[in-house]
């Protein structure tokens, strides 16, 4: 299938005054595993809860594997799983019984359904819990259990509301291989929220930096990164002159990228970095110039988010943090 | 042709699938909870037993001979009913609250049937209920008129609890919060049970207020009740199913309404 999987035109949804979604326009290829990146608020959430039917477009429109979000919303469901970003599970139920009702509603046949059962318990290496209460689960395999779920009647295109909220490293490392795996493998498109750079630098193929309800920026993780200048190679000597010396010397031997100096520190801004620190410290003890340390930093999603939003996403990350944690808590009554 | 038939007969398969799978979950749910549903036998019994026996100590008996605590068993068994049926409607509000709610509203199932199927299983439960206070009524002596009346009793709990869990699922619908749950408890319950006769009878009641008691809908209820375990009633039989039916008509189908509406 040539047509995307996803694709919006003008979306838009509005809550009282505030736009939540403005006038988004993505494309997300079949096959793709698409992250939609944005700091809480940003409309991220909406946008995903439009395409899955939960709520409805003010403005615009938007196809899910050839079909109409509004004009179509069964033929959408049908070929979508959603996880979204609290619990949804019954946790009075097993997790087994959670997936065989999951099975039901979506029309497996019984053989069907016990297969789909066993394979996606596989998957996300619940086996042995299948039969207990989902109750006594801990975060990490609810969420996993979650996910299974969204996987039982084969959907087309997965929605992955931020799939690793609250969670600790070792799990959303566990649960990122399961994602990298289902796309690969069963080549399912994957469109996953979340305001964890790292998980939408190491996991997806593109991603959309949202804010404000507008994309900002769409490319490649490392196409954005790229899009700053490159590296940075930070080279401290002893003194304010014998940076400014060096900064002469560097730029007189016609070496790349641009320069700049503060105090005893010049910065390079350069795409290879690594690759050109072995010169810059050869033109320093060429000179005589007795370097006191070097440094690289490689541009991150951070830097990207900061340069096209004017602000650091993590500002707002973890009072944000705290309170789901809060509530995933204080419904364990 | 052909294919709108088979069109329609895939769309009852899948209604029906859905209804089921509804039941299913909340049969499930039930035989997780049975220390709960035991509890909630309780209350009915305290009263049953306490009520039954002070009454029969407090006033002269004006029932033809029968026993107060076999007149006051109908209506504790409708009161079960009651309490049992709203609460199954009204725990719409937990799956909202609990998400599972996104779940069933994000699945490609018709919304109205995902209201009938937990409905049935709310009333399952509730019958399941009745029938044991029911049952313990009759194994503390309680003289019920036949076999046949106590089997023709648990399908007048099924129309009652048709009817009030169908309303619990219309008022559950558009309540965003529990907060809002005691709010339909307190306001609904107590008036519906007191003004049902469950407890009186209606003949002697001063106008404004058996005006009051023909406006309730569990009032046909408790008399039907009545009829089948006792073998008497005030209200003529026909009529309390006739009222029954239609409530429960009413409600379940604004029930199913609300819920299409209903936001996760």
């Amino acid at each position: 299938m040539n047509t995307p999987a996803i694709e919006t035109f003008n979306l838009t949804r509005r809550f009282d005054d505030i736009v939540a979604v403005d006038n988004i326009n993505i494309q997300v290829n079949n096959g793709e595993l698409f992250g939609l990146l944005g700091p809480n608020g940003a409309g991220k959430t909406t946008l995903i809860n439009m395409l899955s039917t939960m709520v409805t477009p003010n403005n615009g429109s938007a196809k899910v594997w050839g079909a109409d979000i509004t004009k179509q919303p069964s033929e959408v469901r049908k070929n979508i799983g959603m996880v979204f970003q609290g619990t949804t599970l019954d946790d009075r139920l097993t997790g087994k019984e959670n997936l065989d009702l999951h099975g039901r509603l979506y029309g497996l046949p019984k053989q069907l359904r016990k297969q789909r059962i066993a394979d996606v318990l596989e998957l996300v290496e619940l086996n042995d819990k299948a039969d207990v209460i989902v109750k006594t689960y801990s975060g990490g395999m609810m969420r996993r259990l979650e996910i299974a779920r969204g996987l039982m009647h084969h959907p087309k295109v997965l929605f992955l509301d931020e799939p690793t909220l609250g969670l600790d490293p070792q799990t959303r490392n566990h649960i990122w291989d399961y994602i990298r795996q289902l796309n690969k493998e069963k080549n399912v498109t994957i469109l996953l929220t979340t305001h964890y750079m790292e998980e939408a630098d190491h996991l997806c193929n593109r991603i959309a930096i949202i804010d404000f309800g507008q994309v900002k920026a769409l490319d490649t993780p490392e196409n954005l990164k790229n899009a700053l200048g490159g590296d940075v190679i930070i080279l401290t000597v002893e003194t304010g002159e014998l940076a400014s010396r060096l900064l002469d010397l560097y730029n007189k031997n016609g070496s790349a990228g641009s320069v700049q100096q503060k105090d005893g520190s010049i910065f390079i801004t350069i795409k290879d970095g690594a690759g050109q620190i072995p010169h810059v410290l050869k033109v320093a003890s060429d000179a005589g110039i007795n370097v006191l340390s070097v440094d690289l930093h490689r541009p991150t999603l951070d830097d990207v988010f900061l340069s096209y939003t004017g602000r650091a996403i993590r500002e707002e990350e973890t009072s944000s943090v705290d309170r789901i944690t809060y509530n995933l808590q204080s419904r364990r009554r | 042709m052909a294919k709108h038939a088979s069109v329609f007969s895939e769309n009852i398969v899948i209604a029906l699938n859905t209804v089921y799978t509804m039941w299913l979950r909340e049969m499930l749910r039930f035989k997780r909870s049975k220390s709960r549903i035991i509890g909630s036998l309780a209350t009915p019994l305290f009263f049953l037993v306490i009520l039954g026996t002070a009454f029969n100590s407090s006033f002269e008996m004006r029932n033809g001979g029968q026993t107060n605590i076999g007149f006051l068993a109908p209506g504790i068994i409708g009161m079960t009913i009651l309490f049992s049926s709203l609460i199954g409607g009204v725990s719409i509000i937990w799956d909202r609250e609990f998400g599972f709610l996104k779940e069933i509203l994000i699945a490609p199932v018709p919304r109205f049937f995902v209201a009938l199927g937990k409905a049935l299983g709310g009333v399952t439960t509730a019958m399941i209920q009745g029938t044991l206070i029911m049952l313990i009524a009759f194994v503390i002596g309680v003289e019920f008129q036949s076999y046949l009346g106590m089997a023709a009793s648990v399908g007048v709990m099924l129309l009652i609890g048709l009817g009030f869990i169908g309303l619990g699922i219309a008022l559950a619908s558009q309540t965003e919060s529990h907060e809002g749950f005691q709010m339909i408890m307190t306001f609904i319950t107590m008036p519906v049970l007191l003004l049902s006769g469950a407890f009186f009878r209606i003949g002697d009641l001063p106008s404004w207020l058996k005006t009051l008691v023909y406006l309730d809908p569990l009032t046909y209820g408790i008399m039907a009740l009545r009829y089948t375990l006792m073998g008497e009633t005030e209200i003529p039989i026909h009529i309390c199913i006739a009222v029954l039916f239609l409530f429960a008509a009413a409600t379940i189908g604004l029930g199913g309404y609300m819920f299409q509406k209903a936001k996760a």
